[in-house]
């Protein structure tokens, strides 16, 4: 998958969970931009990328990860 | 919502919570709404916000209060002028194995473990009896799922210090409290771990991430399994199973194959499947589930098909059953009139997707699940909780019984020309009495279940129930009705309260005093129970307490808050049975008019002039559509029953 094709099912992936069509997302994308986006949602979120992609962040990687830049990286890094 | 219907896509219901939350606040305005405390040993976010959508597919709005992360416990034992304003009308305890502080160690002796097991449980007790003494509501707590590792392997069991032993002791500590307690539920989250699969539910990457004491995907089944217990505390279980033949309840169709070559039976693989979902089917009945038939069949092939030797349900075992060519929907229609309840109290089984589609489409509310293959009926329906049990009484495991009675009396009845002459054939006795301990339960369910024959619509929890029974400013009259043809249980309840003419003008406004639990006022224990349930409380909110003072000393009208009665005994004159004994109460203590109210619904239309039929007077009709009726007790007041002895 491209990295063009993981923002873009990304974008699905937050727009669903914050409920907002108007969310685009780029690599330097963090939880300051999006209003909703608080610890709590913040779990949500990660659950439904997940299921999304058919991977698992392991704790290492939630604690780690800084903006949706890396979180793409891991995302490809897990699916090839 | 088909997205919140078992079986459900949970991580869909998760990803997706926002927009469903705010079509299912779209889709209807008839909301219960309901005070609902979750008191946390972990958190609790996620489990509320699906909990919600749960409650709101129910027909429930929950308004919540959250805990502070792990204060379960410290925000029931110690002052808490929130929670106590919140005035909850259910807590609910979300603990997990990880709030257990006192596992033993392998070393320690058999005594030590247990003195650590009562510590742990005297820890639990303590904050339900301070509940109980405080909120008063229905509590529902957690037993424990068992931890995801075994040190002492499969022995964790046998040996009193593995920890599988120690929760399991523990469980069974509470369980014996729930069967001791009215309005205290065990919700089963160690069955629940088990059947989500234990390795994935204790995933310790959220505890450690998060604090959650499942993982995140098994949230949607958590509070779908809550969600069950919560609407069936609050009187919206479903009542009545509507089922198909061919296909669903054996294998084949009857009308071209014969009876004889129907699968049914340990003959074949499928033939026991369908055996087995028989005899699930039948055990219903047991519960208080009413079981009917619905099916495209000649009546004559469907009773040979239910006739089948192998078969372990029988004809008998259904209150109603339609076997003919109407569309389904139609019948359905028909059952729910038939057993005076609503459509959506019914349950549609059928192997035929496009007859469940047809039912889902036509007839309102009615539950339609997609059983899938014939293996799986079971768990389907089983996991939908349709029927979730809170209370088994008497009259639930009757129920049937008492549906086949009914159906008794009508053939009685076309016997008898004169009306009057039929009702004395059914030498019908009552019982009419203020409450009593052993009814408390099955009078809150009617307050909770009963919608059409309904004045005001008032909600009430067994506490409620019961702080009325020991309230000298308030009548209460259940009824019970015995006939030849059996027990009815109690079908009817009055509750008025003892007060001035000038209290009529809370009942006006469509209040609902007695919904205000006592911890409603949100002042001292004390105060509070003093109000308990009553109209002090609420009004005392409102700031008109000129109008609340109304008590017991020179009180000279009675309001009646509640009049309710199952459909069951519909034109049997109970009603009127139950009006002298109210009218009968009022004298003794010196009471001159009775004010009745209506409160309109979408489904009590009903009773919209039943005051009328029983001799108010109307007073005035508000905006609303409240009715207000005053009935001055002559003083020469006749009976107005003269059927039932």
């Amino acid at each position: 998958m491209s990295r063009e094709e993981v923002f873009e099912k990304l974008n699905e992936v937050f727009r669903d969970v914050f409920d907002d069509e108007e969310i685009t997302v780029t690599d330097a994308t963090t939880a300051d931009d999006i209003e909703d986006w608080d610890s709590l949602e913040h779990i949500n979120l990660l659950a439904a990328v997940e299921q999304e992609f058919g991977m698992k962040f392991n704790m290492g990687q939630v604690v780690s990860m800084k903006n949706v830049g890396e979180m793409a990286d891991i995302i490809i890094g897990q699916i090839g | 919502m088909r997205e919140l219907e078992y079986p459900f896509d949970g991580e869909l219901i998760l990803k997706k919570s926002k927009k469903l939350r705010r079509v299912l606040l779209e889709e209807r305005s008839d909301f219960l709404e309901k005070r609902i405390a979750v008191l946390g040993g972990s958190t609790t976010h996620d489990y509320i916000r699906v909990l919600e959508l749960f409650l709101l597919e129910q027909g429930i709005r929950p308004v919540f209060y959250e805990s502070e992360y792990a204060q379960y416990w410290q925000d029931v034992m110690f002052d808490n002028p929130e929670l106590v304003s919140f005035a909850p009308d259910l807590i609910f305890i979300h603990t997990s194995n990880r709030n257990i502080t006192t596992w033993p160690a392998v070393s320690d002796q058999t005594e030590q473990v247990e003195a650590l097991l009562s510590e742990q449980f005297a820890h639990f007790q303590a904050m339900w009896e301070k509940i109980a003494q405080v909120y008063r509501c229905p509590v529902i707590q957690n037993n424990f799922e068992y931890p995801f590792y075994r040190l002492l392997g499969n022995q964790e069991g046998v040996y009193p210090q593995g920890r599988i032993s120690f929760i399991n002791s523990l469980n069974e500590k509470f369980y014996q409290y729930a069967r001791e307690h009215g309005n205290f539920y065990i919700h089963d989250i160690n069955y629940l771990s088990a059947s989500y699969g234990l390795d994935r539910w204790a995933d310790p990457l959220y505890w450690h991430m998060y604090k959650y004491a499942c993982c995140m995907q098994a949230v949607p089944v958590f509070a779908h399994n809550l969600a069950n217990i919560i609407k069936s505390v609050f009187g919206r279980n479903k009542k009545a199973l509507v089922l198909d033949l061919d296909n669903t309840l054996w294998g084949g169709v009857v009308g071209d194959d014969g009876p004889e070559n129907l699968e049914i039976g340990q003959e074949t693989p499928m033939g026991q499947v369908y055996s087995e979902f028989q005899g699930y089917v039948k055990a219903q009945k047991d519960i208080g589930v009413m079981l009917t038939v619905n099916s495209k069949n000649e009546h004559d092939n469907a009773l040979a098909g239910l006739h089948h030797p192998e078969g372990v349900i029988k004809p008998e075992d259904f209150v109603l059953i339609k076997a003919n060519w109407e569309p389904k929907s139609e019948n359905i229609n028909a059952i729910a009139q038939e057993l005076n309840i609503l459509p959506d109290s019914l349950v549609f089984v059928d192997d035929n997707p496009a007859e469940r589609e047809i039912v889902g489409a036509q007839s309102a509310g009615t539950a339609v699940p997609e059983i899938g293959t014939p293996e799986q009926y079971i768990r389907v329906l089983d996991h939908s909780g349709f029927f979730e049990v809170t209370s088994l009484s008497e009259d639930d495991r009757k129920r049937n019984e008492m549906y086949q009675a009914n159906m008794a009396r009508k053939v009685q009845q076309e016997r008898f020309t004169d009306y009057r002459e039929y009702l004395l054939s059914l030498e019908m006795h009552g019982t009419i009495r203020s409450f009593e301990a052993i009814y408390m339960a099955r009078i809150a369910q009617l307050t909770n279940k009963s919608n059409q024959f309904n004045l005001t619509t008032r909600r009430f929890t067994q506490a409620q129930i019961e702080s009325f029974a020991a309230d000298s400013r308030y009548i209460t009259r259940y009824g019970k009705l015995e006939d030849r043809f059996g027990d009815n249980g109690v079908v009817s309840v009055v509750i008025g309260r003892k007060g001035t003419l000038a209290d009529t003008d809370i009942y006006r406004r469509g209040e609902m005093p007695g919904a205000a639990d006592g911890a409603a006022s949100g002042a001292t224990e004390a105060e509070s129970s003093a109000a308990a349930g009553g109209i002090a409380a609420d009004s005392a909110a409102s700031g008109d307490t000129e109008a609340a003072t109304g008590t017991a000393a020179g009180a000279d009208v009675l309001h009646l808050e509640l009049w309710l009665m199952s459909c069951r005994v519909l034109k049997r004159d109970m009603e009127y049975a139950m009006m002298d004994s109210v009218v009968e109460a009022c004298q003794e203590c010196g009471i001159g008019t009775i004010m009745g109210y209506y409160y309109p619904t979408v489904k009590n239309a009903m009773v919209k002039t039943f005051y009328q039929t029983m001799g108010f007077e109307k007073m005035e009709e508000t905006d609303t559509g409240v009715t207000i009726w005053r009935y001055v007790i002559p003083a020469d007041y006749e009976n107005k029953n003269t059927v039932i002895a």
